[in-house]
């Protein structure tokens, strides 16, 4: 089975790039993606650009919208994510549980849905 | 009418008890089997249904519960056969259609696999009230109609819960299986507060459903020792099961005649089921023997030292004030150390806690039992001025009836004290 751990922080208090705080921060990602792939249970993942570029979309009646932002203001934004293959959920949430970021900020756990046929 | 020839009634009863002390047991076997939630519970509800129609006419089978596992999986086979997908998954159903599951119907030996069960239905990725439903469920064998009536709420939306936490189960994967060393001990916390939520859900019961409710403690009760029987060494699941004896012992004694909720103080204790307490008592010792001590069985300790008291005053306050401290280095909260002064003031005198219990005060907000406490302090001291101002303060928070009449007899008997 297959899951995503959606990795959310805030971003106005992450690590800034250059710091200490930022390099251990990238050495542990490092270490822990080196786990998953030993494990055999990464499939994927990759950290996200600043929510400040993000853009929504929404096309209703046929109008798109183009927004500049996210879907929604949170105090906590999506930073990245990593794919599991996992037999079940405690698999997956042992692995979500060694993302560095779950010390400061929060990481959701879902299954991906099976289309099957 | 009843016709003549049919069996009298309380055949369907005594079906019905057998249905349900065996459901958990028979259930989480079919689990283990089907690997499928949804298929084991179908499969041993139309089990059911076919043994109230088969035992009627033919009388009760040698061993029921290994007739309806039989009948269970065979219904399971059914239901397979009936899915399009049967041929590509012959395979992983082979050992149903094994001719010896079918033959031992007047034997059963299967190996309990409730413990299993009971940690999926309480695993923390589950909100707790859904763990509360899904255990009562799956394995207390309730119906959703008892137990959104146990819960005061409408069957649809216990109905709801139930079927979001079945869903889950399926959808996110929740294994059935006992949690390994490394996460074992937070796991069974899980289980532990979820058993501990059923039975004060039936035990704080104030008034007119109280015979309902009551049955919520039965029930917890009957969990904790089908846990206590799967992990017999376990010092927090024996402490459990003590801790919720002894309360229960109390509860004829906590409602007088009218219905009205008795305080400990007040209670009658003739009244309190002697054999209860006496096998809670030998639980606590058992736990405190396996020299691990953690919150329950200290919980349980302080109503074993209740327990043994003779009245109210007569109580080893220095215990109990000993036994909160050991609670709360675990446990570090400001209604444990409330709980703790309150003992030592009995133990010691009111007048020499109050600054300690002066000094808690910015600790809580609008909590009704600190107002309740410091006013008792208060008048105990003879101030009763202000005494009457923390009353008051118990009163408005207060949310049960109960209680407030309990506050407004204080009050109404230190009003014309209040100028001394």
């Amino acid at each position: 089975m297959k899951y995503i751990a959606l990795i959310y922080s805030n971003e106005a208090t992450d690590p800034v790039p250059g710091s200490d705080e930022f390099t251990r921060l990238i050495g542990e990602y490092r270490a822990a993606t080196e786990k998953f792939i030993e494990d055999g249970v990464m499939v994927a993942g990759d950290p996200l650009e600043s929510v400040n570029t993000a853009t929504t979309l929404r096309a209703r009646n046929g109008n798109l919208d183009t927004i500049d932002g996210p879907f929604a203001e949170t105090k906590e934004q999506l930073g990245g994510y990593y794919i599991f293959e996992c037999d079940n959920l405690d698999d997956a949430l042992k692995y979500a549980a060694m993302i560095p970021t779950v010390n400061y900020g929060s990481i959701e756990v879902r299954p991906i849905m099976t289309i099957e046929g | 009418m009843v016709s003549s020839s049919s069996p009298p009634i309380n055949f369907d009863v005594a079906i019905q008890k057998i249905v349900r002390e065996e459901w958990g047991y028979l259930l989480s076997s079919l689990i283990k089997s089907l690997n499928d939630l949804t298929l084991a519970e179908d499969a041993l509800q139309d089990a059911v249904e076919a043994a109230l129609h088969h035992w009627r006419r033919n009388g009760l089978p040698k061993a029921p519960n290994a007739w309806l596992l039989t009948t269970a999986k065979r219904k399971a086979i059914d239901k397979i056969r009936r899915d399009r997908n049967f041929d590509s998954k012959k395979q992983d159903y082979l050992f149903l259609t094994e001719p010896d599951s079918a033959a031992a119907e007047d034997e059963f030996d299967v190996p309990d696999e409730r413990l299993r069960l009971i940690f999926t239905c309480c695993h923390p990725a589950l909100d707790k009230k859904i763990s509360v439903a899904l255990t009562l469920q799956l394995l207390g064998g309730l119906s959703t109609a008892e137990i959104s009536h146990a819960f005061l709420i409408t069957r649809e939306t216990m109905a709801q819960r139930l079927v979001r936490g079945k869903r889950k189960i399926k959808q996110a994967a929740i294994p059935f299986v006992v949690p390994d060393k490394s996460i074992f001990s937070e796991r069974l916390d899980a289980v532990l507060s979820v058993l501990y939520l059923i039975f004060n859900e039936g035990y704080s019961a104030t008034s007119g459903e109280k015979h309902v409710r009551g049955e919520l403690c039965n029930e917890a009760i009957r969990l904790a020792r089908i846990l206590y029987r799967l992990r017999p060494t376990e010092p927090e699941v024996i402490a459990l099961l003590a801790l919720m004896l002894i309360h229960d012992s109390r509860r004829t004694a906590r409602f007088s005649g009218s219905g009205e909720l008795v305080t400990l103080e007040n209670q009658d204790r003739r009244l309190w089921k002697k054999d209860q307490i006496n096998e809670g008592k030998k639980l606590v010792e058992e736990a405190l023997g396996c020299g691990n001590p953690g919150p329950y069985q200290i919980q349980a300790a302080i109503s074993a030292v209740h327990a043994d008291a003779a009245s109210y005053d007569e109580t080893d306050w220095r215990e109990i004030a000993l036994l909160y401290q050991e609670l709360y280095k675990l446990n570090p909260t400001p209604v444990i150390e409330l709980n703790r002064l309150v003992a030592l003031s009995y133990f010691t005198s009111a007048e020499e806690q109050l600054d300690n219990l002066n000094r808690l005060e910015s600790e809580f907000r609008d909590y009704q039992p600190f107002y309740a406490a410091k006013a008792d302090f208060l008048n105990r001291c003879g101030h009763y001025k202000q005494a009457i101002k923390y009353y008051k303060l118990a009163l408005k928070h207060s949310g049960n009836e109960n209680e407030k009449q309990f506050f407004e007899r204080r009050l109404k008997s230190i009003m014309p004290l209040q100028e001394c």
